[in-house]
């Protein structure tokens, strides 16, 4: 039982002390920390809409998060989830364009298409890991660059005629909903975020209850006693890249086919992947932690943005405190270890 | 004994009692540690061996760094014996057994199971063959540390029935029967969802002779079974060993503790540079002629079968 | 344009491209080699151009053209101290250094914003005007032929970066200092043994990487980008870790497969000035680098393998 507690307080620990070394900042320079909050929490919750668009944030985050937390089961670092977000994006705004069809099969092959192309694109790193042995980090790094350009030059010359965007996807491939954004005074939530956690009980499901499971993360903790117990080291790290770049896939689908409704030109990288990162740690990789963590980094940035209009504090401050929240989580040993000397005053 | 004046006894956590070294003998500290009488040759009926269960013929197999660590090896274990290998480190034995299990490719020869070739099969095929391999690294091969004791011992059967169907789990399979043979290969653990990490070695190598030898392998492979464990722990592993022996098994053994070879074995093959360069009967040998092939002088009265 | 010509404005792009890689990249070099991870090449490329971009606006008029060298001093301090709380995450926190990486990235971005904004009351500065530019170098530049392609309109920092490569190549491989960084790096207790103190080595690793990260992050505002937003540093920092693995973490080799990386991306900047290539459509030059690098990677590297202890915290005692 005690295990379970530290398990959950390290994270929760994190994010409190990430929130008091931000409130210091604030003061030092000159901030209210109090109106900042305040602020931030106005910003995220203070009504429907914010609170749709937080819920609408948070989508993607969990898709990032699920793709960085499951290759991290299988003990790989999946830094590839910007590229493969951009080419699910793309694929999937590509199906919602090309086709006529009825929605009941237009959406889901939108999504799928998604899937598919971020899965591709996690393949390659994973193929050349198992095989070849060369270092995930590096080729994830590349294909993330090369998706960049590849889908820019797409929207530009293929897809469209020379413009930045894309037309909007068609009605029938739409994740919009009316009935979301009835409820939520016309924030931009869609019926992605059902997705999200339907996501997140397949990626549950999948680790824990599946025999692929039990060979994935048999995979990640020891390679040697998995080849010695029979299974393919290989295919599974394979297999691992592609469906984690699957859910990146999938969350790219979630821009393209419910925030946006269309693709247009990136000048650079959104961010979601590496936070994504971010979030599969604060969630100690795990399906529902990655679902909680995605809804404060959701919280965070969209509330962030309503700082510097109440209470006069940038909303990079934010960025400052998330990065301070990772800091404790990977100190978490350092946390663990207060926590005990703790306890053990009290025993005394 | 050798080199302390005084000797303290740990049992499970508590001081028993300390001795000085001139009061006392080996099999009186033994059984201070265990608890209770502990035999240092194991009792064991004459084996009767039966047809060949192993045959390797002509097995050459390369290192890690691709230089030759088998060379044109031939051994033949049969069932209801035990054949130990015993040699310096590094003649090969290791490439030996990894080429046997599968986790090794060999170059050149041939592996039969009960007839059957099984060269140049993946692990989970040699498994399947009928071989059980009690690993030399129990923390690098043997277990999956970060995994509970419980699931550690379905690591080669989790895809079968009734532990899985269809690709989904049955954990509460998975756990019946661990905890059967944690009850009977008396694991110390103080629950089958413990870590297999927090075990102690001793009950870690039990846990995994427990899952190789219940699955009732017609070979058993035994690499250092009982590698820093203490004469409780020897003794119990022998003893099943032994069992599986005189219940028709073909068990191939390989250690270098000399003691347990002439123990435990029916045949003693000597190998030396990846080769087996001699077979003797532990009873007509001595730990000196042992030494001096393991060191590669050849026996004067020529090769024994 | 004729041949001459055309190489020598390929040179001289590639290298002015290629010099903050070099720096950052040998960073990382030091750094993994002694056994720390560090992801957080591009947070220290970030604070470093922050700082530099910063202090060149606000004392350009006190140091008149000497100003960017100062301010590279500058940001190599500020790369230091931000290295500093990798280190301390790493080595005495025993965090997950990859992870710790990741933080110094978001923490690196998230402040020097914060900042520019408490600065200026905007999101990106304004442009400098005194910086880095390609300039002829004396006598060598006028050796024919030789001279127009590799000491023409060549920034003085490239030459720096060659200077500073070799200085490390030298250093760790020539040096007591470098044997007990390496050795801590592949075997940190067989160094412990010895007496090497394994902590402190790590932390003048870090330390070191955090100088020259700062320093690429510097050099690269002042010479390319001129101004500091939150796209200035877009990946830089990733590449040059690309460079470092690419190297197969030798200086040397490292600032090799950086100025392979500033070639292949100036090929897209000039490509159009080069009558070979101006027919390619833009996407392939712009995808070159790393599609070439991920062949490279596949077919001619092979294995690349870090130092052996990287990653793993060094707890005295076990095994």
């Amino acid at each position: 039982m005690s295990k379970n507690w530290t398990v959950l307080a390290v994270p929760v620990i994190s994010v409190l002390l990430g929130l008091v070394a931000g409130a210091i900042i604030m003061l030092v320079s000159g901030n209210n920390p109090v109106a900042g909050y305040t602020a931030l929490w106005n910003g995220a919750f203070g009504d429907s809409f914010y609170t749709g668009e937080t819920l609408r944030q948070m989508t993607p985050y969990v898709f990032a998060g699920l793709a960085v937390a499951f290759a991290f089961r299988t003990g790989l670092f999946n830094i590839g989830v910007e590229g493969q977000l951009l080419v699910g994006w793309l694929v999937s705004v590509w199906v919602g364009l090309a086709f006529e069809l009825p929605t009941i099969i237009h959406l889901p092959l939108a999504i799928l298409a998604g899937a598919a192309a971020g899965a591709f694109w996690g393949f390659i790193p994973g193929f050349l890991k198992a095989r070849l042995h060369v270092h995930e980090v590096i080729v994830t790094i590349m294909m993330n660059y090369t998706a960049l350009h590849v889908t820019n030059y797409f929207i530009r010359d293929v897809i469209s005629d020379g413009s930045d965007a894309t037309d909007p996807v068609k009605e029938t491939a739409s994740l919009q909903s009316e009935f979301l954004q009835s409820i939520t005074d016309f924030s931009s939530l869609h019926n992605g975020i059902y997705l999200a956690i339907i996501a997140a009980a397949i990626m549950w499901f999948m680790l824990e209850k599946t025999t692929l499971g039990y060979e994935l993360r048999a995979v990640g903790y020891n390679q040697h006693a998995s080849e010695y117990a029979g299974m393919s080291v290989n295919r599974n790290i394979i297999l691992s890249m592609v469906i984690s770049g699957a859910f990146a896939g999938v969350g790219g689908a979630m821009q393209g086919l419910g925030t946006f409704g269309n693709m247009f030109i990136n000048s650079g990288f959104s961010g979601i992947g590496f936070d994504g990162i971010a979030v599969a740690l604060l969630g100690g990789n795990t399906a529902i932690g990655v679902v909680l963590a995605a809804l404060l980094f959701g919280a965070l940035k969209v509330g962030s943005l309503n700082m510097p209009i109440e209470s006069g504090v940038p909303n990079e401050l934010v960025e400052i405190v998330i990065a301070l929240i990772i800091f404790f989580v990977a100190s978490s040993y350092m946390i663990t270890w207060l926590l005990g000397r703790f306890k053990k005053k009290e025993a005394k | 004994m050798e080199v302390c004046d005084r000797v303290t006894v740990i049992r499970k956590g508590k001081g028993i009692g300390s001795v000085n070294v001139p009061d006392t003998n080996p099999n009186h500290l033994a059984s201070l540690m265990v608890g209770r009488d502990v035999t240092f040759t194991t009792q064991k009926n004459e084996a009767v061996p039966a047809q060949n269960v192993l045959e390797v013929r002509d097995l050459s197999v390369n290192d890690s760094r691709g230089v030759q660590a088998v060379r044109g090896l031939n051994l033949d274990v049969r069932a209801g014996e035990i054949v130990g290998i015993c040699g310096v480190d590094g003649n090969g034995q290791t490439e030996l057994i990894e080429s046997i299990t599968g986790l090794r490719k060999a170059t050149g020869g041939t592996i039969s199971l009960n007839g059957k070739n099984i060269s140049g099969f993946k692990p989970r095929k040699v498994t399947e063959s009928g071989v059980g391999h009690i690993p030399q690294d129990r923390h690098k091969h043997g277990l999956v540390l970060d995994y509970p004791i419980g699931t550690n011992m379905v690591l080669q059967t989790y895809y079968q029935k009734p532990f899985s169907k269809a690709g989904i789990m049955n954990y509460k399979e998975v756990y019946k029967k661990a905890s059967t043979l944690i009850k009977e290969f008396d694991v110390r653990t103080p629950s089958e969802t413990t870590l297999a990490r927090a075990l102690s070695g001793g009950n870690q190598q039990k846990a995994i002779i427990g899952r190789e030898v219940d699955r009732d392998p017609d070979l058993l492979i035994a690499a250092q079974p009982t590698r820093g464990l203490d004469v409780g722990a020897i003794e119990f592993i022998h003893r099943r060993l032994i069992e599986q022996r005189d219940n028709g098994k073909a068990v191939l053994l390989l250690s270098f503790e000399l003691d347990e070879i002439m123990n435990v074995s029916d045949r003693i093959a000597v190998i030396y540079e990846g080769q087996i360069v001699a077979v003797v009967n532990p009873k007509e040998t001595t730990e000196q002629e042992l030494g001096l092939l393991m060191a590669g002088s050849t026996k004067g009265a020529g090769d024994r079968v | 344009m004729d041949t001459v010509t055309i190489i020598a404005l390929i040179v001289s792009s590639s290298l002015f491209a290629a010099t903050p890689l070099i720096f950052t990249a040998l960073g990382g070099v030091f750094s993994e080699k002694s056994g720390v991870v560090n992801i957080g090449l591009e947070g220290l490329m970030i604070i470093g151009a922050f700082t530099a971009i910063v202090f060149n606006l606000t004392f350009v008029d006190t140091f008149g053209s000497m100003t960017p060298w100062i301010a590279l001093l500058a940001a190599m301090l500020a790369g230091g101290l931000l290295s500093l709380l990798h280190g301390v995450a790493s080595i005495a926190f025993r965090a997950d250094q990859v992870v710790s990486g990741v933080a110094i990235n978001f923490l690196a971005l998230g402040l020097s914003l914060f900042l520019v904004k408490m600065f200026y009351d905007k999101g990106q500065t304004d442009m400098i005007d005194t910086r880095f530019i390609k300039k002829d170098i004396p006598f060598l530049s006028d050796i024919p032929v030789i001279g127009d392609i590799f000491f023409s309109n060549i920034a003085r920092p490239t030459i720096w970066a060659f200077v500073i490569a070799f200085v490390a190549w030298f250093v760790l491989y020539k040096t007591p200092f470098g044997l007990r960084l390496r050795s801590v790096g592949e075997h940190p207790m067989a160094a412990d043994t010895m007496g090497v103190n394994v902590a402190k080595i790590r932390y003048v690793a870090v330390f070191i990487s955090g100088l020259l990260g700062g320093l690429g992050g510097a050099v690269y505002a002042q010479s390319i980008s001129l101004d500091f937003s939150h796209s200035t540093i877009t990946g830089q920092g990733f590449m040059a870790l690309a460079a470092m693995i690419f190297g197969k973490w030798h200086p040397l080799g490292a600032m090799g497969a950086a100025i392979f990386f500033g070639f292949a991306q100036s090929l897209s900047i000039v490509g159009s000035s080069i009558p070979f290539l101006e027919n390619v459509p833009a996407v392939y030059l712009l995808i070159a680098p790393y599609v070439l690098t991920i062949l490279a990677l596949a077919g001619f590297i092979g294995r690349a393998d870090a130092p052996k202890a990287s990653g793993t915290p060094y707890i005295k005692g076990s095994r």
